[in-house]
């Protein structure tokens, strides 16, 4: 992998993550909040790859790769499934609802 | 390779602006299963094979189709424009974080050396042992925590059900509650509260 290519990858992902980052920041449905999320994570599993990749043990990225899209999907699915409780019980899925716990 | 990879990752920026721009739901899930499907592309063009193959089944189809359950039983709701935190200052936080990363992380371009390592399934089931582990032990937690959730919203009607002939008197009393005196209190309540028909008592 030559330097350009890891420049590119490294902006590309950086910009990725600046995206999730905002959205984690600026969103308020908690559906999107996931999705947000979603977003945070595929920049960090392209810098693991690029990581990998440029130190030449793409193999050891992509283990690390796959334990992190397994966490991912872990964490989506759970926030989902909260995030539809939360609908049931509150009636609502804006994040700023959910800043009382008490009623 | 250099180009597509330019193409790829302004495509997977574009569908991420887009996801966070979305206003429906919906909408923000596609752009969300457009993201994954790029980036599996650029990890495949990487040399990472098989977890653009996980990348792309997982997160482009598995969890988009997570997304579409979701929805379709929350609902499409809207939602103040205004985020939590002001836009400015959002902004200035993404670029500060952004703009620190690469100070920490473009240096590094050029530094690394080749290095001889095994296949991925050796790196996965021997060296990384652990890892899989750790990633049954997730997903074990993740199923029981999907039940305990679902499972929470299944008992509650379930409880509550043969209480519903008493439940029109508790909001009566709830509404009551800032008057001075209880006794007036009870009183509205009895007042305002519907009186249930003979034959709805006995069935």
């Amino acid at each position: 992998m030559t330097d350009t290519t890891l420049t590119i990858l490294i902006v590309g992902l950086l910009a990725l993550m600046g995206v999730g980052l905002y959205g984690l920041l600026a969103v308020r449905n908690l559906i999107k909040v996931i999705v947000a999320l979603q977003i945070l994570v595929k920049g960090a599993l392209l810098a693991l790859v690029a990581a990998g990749a440029a130190s030449g043990q793409v193999n050891l990225g992509q283990s690390l790769a796959a334990t992190v899209i397994v966490a991912d999907t872990v964490v989506a699915v759970v926030g989902l499934a909260l995030a539809v409780q939360v609908r049931r019980t509150v009636g609502t899925l804006d994040v700023q609802a959910l800043a009382r716990l008490k009623k | 390779m250099d180009a597509w990879l330019v193409a790829l990752l302004a495509g997977s920026v574009l569908c991420a602006i887009q996801a966070i721009r979305a206003t429906r739901l919906l909408t923000a899930a596609i752009w969300l299963a457009g993201v994954s499907a790029l980036v599996s592309v650029a990890l495949y063009i990487l040399g990472a094979q098989q977890v653009a193959v996980i990348e792309l089944s997982v997160g482009a189809g598995l969890v988009t189709v997570l997304f579409v359950f979701a929805i379709s039983i929350a609902g499409e709701e809207a939602m103040a424009v205004r985020g939590i935190v002001p836009q400015p200052v959002g902004l200035v936080l993404v670029i500060g974080a952004v703009a620190l990363l690469a100070y920490m992380v473009l240096p590094a371009v050029g530094v690394g050396s080749p290095v001889i390592e095994g296949s991925f399934s050796q790196m996965l089931w021997e060296e990384r042992g652990l890892d899989v582990l750790v990633q049954i032990a997730l997903i074990f937690a993740g199923v029981i925590g999907v039940l305990g959730l679902i499972g929470e919203g299944k008992a509650v009607p379930a409880a509550t059900a043969p209480d519903t002939a008493a439940e029109p008197a508790a909001p009566a009393i709830a509404a009551t509650e800032d008057s001075t005196h209880p006794a007036e209190a009870v009183a509205e309540a009895v007042e305002r509260a519907p009186v249930p028909e003979l034959e709805e008592v006995h069935a």
